[in-house]
């Protein structure tokens, strides 16, 4: 019962959901999250099949003996999963994690840029 | 019993209310500012015997447009947060938009035995962290029996 309970993924630990902007233009999407409190090393991002996952672990300088007193952020990790559509390039995902906010930009695939299509009048 | 005639009760009220209830319950200082959850940024705070601390969730803001002001044991944290979004064009799309954007400020009331000499600010992964030095007066010490 203990090995069961110590292989349990991190992933099923509570998280909160970061709040997030999705924007697409032609050439692609850029993703923001708002991760306050993650530092670049605690940040992991997978992709896997067709599914994005970000998750980041909060790291505070606390005083040793603290005792909180108002806690409205209540648990240490952020955690949101995206499915993917199958025209973005997951290989050619860029990160960027600058002052709590993570912006990432998936483009897509080179072959599916837009393309006009020309309508035929008969 | 003709108050349960004259009044009936409405179940959305009750919903209402009881939600109201088990916020109360949970909040164990209710403040007159009215904190609420969901707000932007969100604070936790907490004490040591030495000092205040407190951390205000504020990713993506510039640090020298963020204004912390303690002012008779009330701290106030102002600023703004710009919109990382490009202007819309007729080419992109905005599928979600649930990050803040725009100007905000909290008001915090302080413990009585704060140090207003003995305050540091720092800013650092979107967290401003404040900390507030306590009276050495007012600190905890062992009296020595002679």
């Amino acid at each position: 019962m203990n090995d069961t309970k110590a292989e349990t993924p991190a992933r099923e630990q509570p998280a909160l959901l970061p709040p997030v902007d999705v924007v697409e233009d032609p050439s692609g999407i850029t993703l923001y999250a708002d991760l306050p409190g993650v530092p670049k090393d605690k940040l992991n991002l997978r992709v896997e099949a067709d599914t994005l996952s970000l998750e980041g672990e909060v790291a505070l300088p606390t005083p040793e003996g603290l005792q909180p007193s108002h806690v409205e952020v209540q648990l240490p990790r952020y955690r949101r999963v995206f499915a993917l559509s199958k025209e973005l390039d997951p290989a050619r995902i860029s990160a960027e994690l600058k002052n709590g906010v993570l912006k990432l930009r998936i483009p897509r695939a080179e072959h599916l840029q837009p393309r006009r299509i020309e309508v035929q009048v008969a | 019993m003709i108050y349960r005639a004259l009044f009936p009760r409405d179940p959305f009220a009750e919903l209402d209310r009881l939600q109201r209830e088990l916020s109360q319950a949970f909040d164990l200082t209710p403040s007159i500012r009215g904190v609420g959850r969901g707000g932007f940024p969100a604070v936790n705070a907490g004490g040591t015997p030495q000092s205040v601390e407190i951390y205000v969730f504020a990713p993506g803001l510039d640090p020298a447009t963020l204004e912390v002001n303690l002012d008779r044991g009330v701290l106030t944290i102002a600023g703004e947060r710009k919109a990382d979004l490009p202007q819309p064009e007729p080419k992109t799309t905005l599928h979600l938009n649930e990050r803040f954007a725009g100007r905000f400020r909290r008001v915090l009331s302080l413990p009585d035995d704060v140090d207003p000499n003995g305050v540091s600010a720092q800013y650092r992964d979107g967290v401003l962290h404040v900390s507030i030095r306590r009276r050495e007066s007012a600190q905890p010490r062992r009296i020595e029996i002679h």
